[in-house]
């Protein structure tokens, strides 16, 4: 099937050819990253983890909201999902292999990387999160591209997928929650140390990811004649809603336990992020951003009318995403650093081959999404009905 | 013998894994008693259930008490000069007391302790958050309590300096070799990418030596095995009142300061 990424129309491969052109300068940075050192990034003996971390974190909850539509569509027999779950699980495949690129860049010596299954420590949670994100990228792989190809063929899926879709659903959430043990479970990182990290985590995720895939199946609809269907947009669009009411509230209990019981550990974070500390506040700006794209978001999300509107939901879907992208896959991280041990303040942020790096893996990502898209898509066209004998094109 | 299509895809797919490290990975997880670096026995050796340092504020005066110590320290571990805050190493170093123990700081704290610095190094927990977070076993506890470093295992994900609640770990952001004034050829410099910390000398507690700052302070602090109810720490710690860093998170840091 990969033989379908091989040809495609002009817009295809100008798009191809953008993405490898910011890939060809990331890795130019990563080789002189890989020759200098990680001091060539904003990061510090006090704010030891950056950009990279935090993307990884945030692109952990992509990957495992690919469960949103495979968990309706299998286990409830959701019909709308029917056509998108490809698209939801080849998301998650391209956020996972974005995952794994992220840790590999934030190593001091990526050479050593097997050490972890040379010395496997069952204490240490990254030996699991290694452990989960391989699993999932396997699950998702087989899954995904299996079931595709039956479509392909006309046929159902063969009966041996079926038992890995259901790991793949409890699969999902465990990504995710091994993700947030990273940072829930040491101590002196009061920001961190906190037992709804996980519950906070699953809510932005599965709130992030849909509005991604709103935003992409949207995207799908106009340059392909393959239609995701407006049910399954509009049935992403109420997850979206949920979820991110959920981690609103979520957030605003750590507020709660933070400021109600007055202690300055916990509160030390939160003013830096918010109002800033000791004269520091970098990410003020942009954690205000967040915060009034988030209501914006929820104010357009909640009335069904508005959200009808696939362009205003459009709309909402990109603030979510944003709103979400700058707390988690910003603050979340380097806040937890911020004040330090000692609760002095060092600032972070990121240095240009850093953020060049950063870029073409996002690239990266977008290039495996790409090429997974135009398979399904291409199938899909060929196949013009879905699996329930609707007509899955446009036109 | 003939095999069929299945057989033998199921035996190619079980030998490649078992050569992708399979192999390892169940031994390993089998074996608990690896140690990741072991020393050869020395007759001179001292040997302890559990060091630990004893530092007697009372008997620094001067700023030359402090350089004292991290100079010792820092000279004989090739430990780099560099001015960057950022990528600073630094195993042993000068604290203000509420920047060592913040929480406990007070606002009608005498002058005195508000601004005495307090020597700062790696408490080698009896429960180290670092050791159990590193994925690799390149920071691990030994059976004398010293909470030791392989540098040469480290992959650099710096999971321990996040762990770590004292901020006594450095990354080699870049190479520290040009910033080491006088290499000692005894001990090995270190390459960029990995972490380091003090390793509490274990190198000359091997040859029958204290620890090097011990050494250098002149009796203000106190080496000694901390199980050990004879020892001269456990003598002063019965003696003096004691405050450790942090003790509240259950670390139980080996490093007590007499007040």
């Amino acid at each position: 099937m990969l033989e379908k990424a091989l040809y495609g129309s002009k817009r295809y491969w100008a798009w191809i050819i953008f993405l490898l052109s910011i890939i060809g300068v990331g890795f130019i940075s990563y080789l002189y990253q890989f020759k200098m050192g990680l001091g060539i990034t904003g990061m510090s003996r006090d704010v030891s983890w950056g950009f990279y971390i935090s993307q990884f974190t945030f692109l952990v909850g992509v990957a495992a909201s690919g469960v949103m539509v495979v968990l309706p569509y299998y286990l409830h027999h959701f019909k709308a999902f029917a056509r998108i779950t490809v698209l939801g699980e080849f998301l998650a495949i391209s956020a996972v292999i974005m995952c794994m690129l992220f840790i590999f860049v934030d190593m001091g010596q990526p050479l050593r990387v097997l050490n972890v299954i040379l010395h496997p420590t069952p204490n240490s949670v990254m030996f699991y999160d290694m452990l989960v994100l391989s699993g999932y990228l396997v699950l998702n792989v087989l899954v995904g591209w299996t079931v595709l190809g039956a479509e392909k063929k006309g046929v159902s899926y063969p009966a041996w997928v079926k038992p890995l879709i259901y790991l793949s659903i409890a699969w999902a959430p465990s990504i995710h929650t091994v993700t947030a043990f990273l940072y829930a479970g040491i101590p002196g990182r009061h920001f961190w140390m906190t037992a709804i990290m996980a519950a906070r985590f699953l809510a932005s995720a599965f709130s992030g990811g849909p509005a991604l895939l709103i935003l992409l199946a949207l995207i799908v609809r106009k340059y392909t004649k393959f239609d995701p269907g407006t049910e399954a947009i509009q049935a992403l669009g109420k997850i979206v809603t949920y979820c991110m009411f959920a981690n609103v509230f979520f957030l605003g209990l750590e507020f709660f336990t933070a400021f109600y019981s007055q202690i300055p550990g916990h509160m030390h974070s939160f003013v830096y992020l918010y109002a800033g500390l000791h004269g520091f506040g970098k990410l003020v700006p942009l954690m205000w951003l967040s915060s009034i794209l988030s209501i914006v978001a929820l104010v357009m999300l909640v009335f069904p009318n508005i959200r009808k509107n696939e362009t205003l939901l459009a709309i909402a879907c990109v603030c979510v995403f944003v709103a979400l992208w700058i707390d988690k896959g910003f603050g979340l991280i380097v806040g937890g650093f911020v004040p330090n041990t000692f609760e002095k303040v060092t600032e972070y942020w990121p240095t240009i081959p850093e953020t060049l790096i950063t870029l073409a893996i996002w690239s990266i990502g977008f290039l495996v999404l790409t090429v997974l898209y135009k398979v399904a898509i291409e199938v899909k066209e060929e196949a013009v009905y879905d699996k329930y004998g609707k007509k899955q094109i446009q036109g | 013998m003939s095999i069929n299509r299945r057989d033998f895809l199921k035996i190619a797919g079980v030998s490649a894994f078992m050569s992708l490290g399979g192999v390892s990975v169940i031994q390993q997880l089998w074996d608990t008693n690896v140690e990741a670096a072991q020393i050869s026995p020395d007759p001179r050796t001292l040997t302890g259930k559990r060091w630990g340092i004893a530092i007697d504020m009372s008997k620094f005066k001067t700023e030359s008490d402090y350089k004292a110590l991290s100079d010792a320290c820092h000279s004989i571990h090739n430990v780099p000069v560099i001015n960057n805050p950022n990528h600073e190493i630094k195993w042993i170093w000068p604290e203000t007391f509420e920047h060592a123990f913040p929480g406990q700081e007070d606002e009608y704290l005498t002058d005195s302790v508000k601004h005495l610095p307090f020597p700062l190094l790696c408490n080698h927990c009896e429960n180290p958050p670092c050791v159990r977070v590193c994925p690799t076993q390149a920071t691990f506890k030994r059976s004398d309590g010293i909470v030791m470093m392989d540098m040469h295992r480290c992959i650099g994900c710096r999971f321990c300096m996040a762990a770590c609640p004292f901020g006594a770990r450095s990354f080699n952001f870049i190479d520290p070799r040009p910033y080491i004034k006088e290499q000692n050829k005894e001990f090995p410099t270190r390459t960029k990418g990995v972490v380091e910390k003090c390793t509490l000398c274990y190198e000359r507690l091997a040859k029958g030596n204290i620890p090097a700052c011990v050494e250098a302070s002149k009796g203000a602090m106190v080496f000694g095995d901390l199980a050990d109810p004879n020892s001269d720490i456990r003598k002063v710690l019965g003696t003096r009142y004691s405050i450790r860093r942090k003790a509240e998170l259950g670390t139980k840091p080996s490093i007590y300061y007499l007040i």
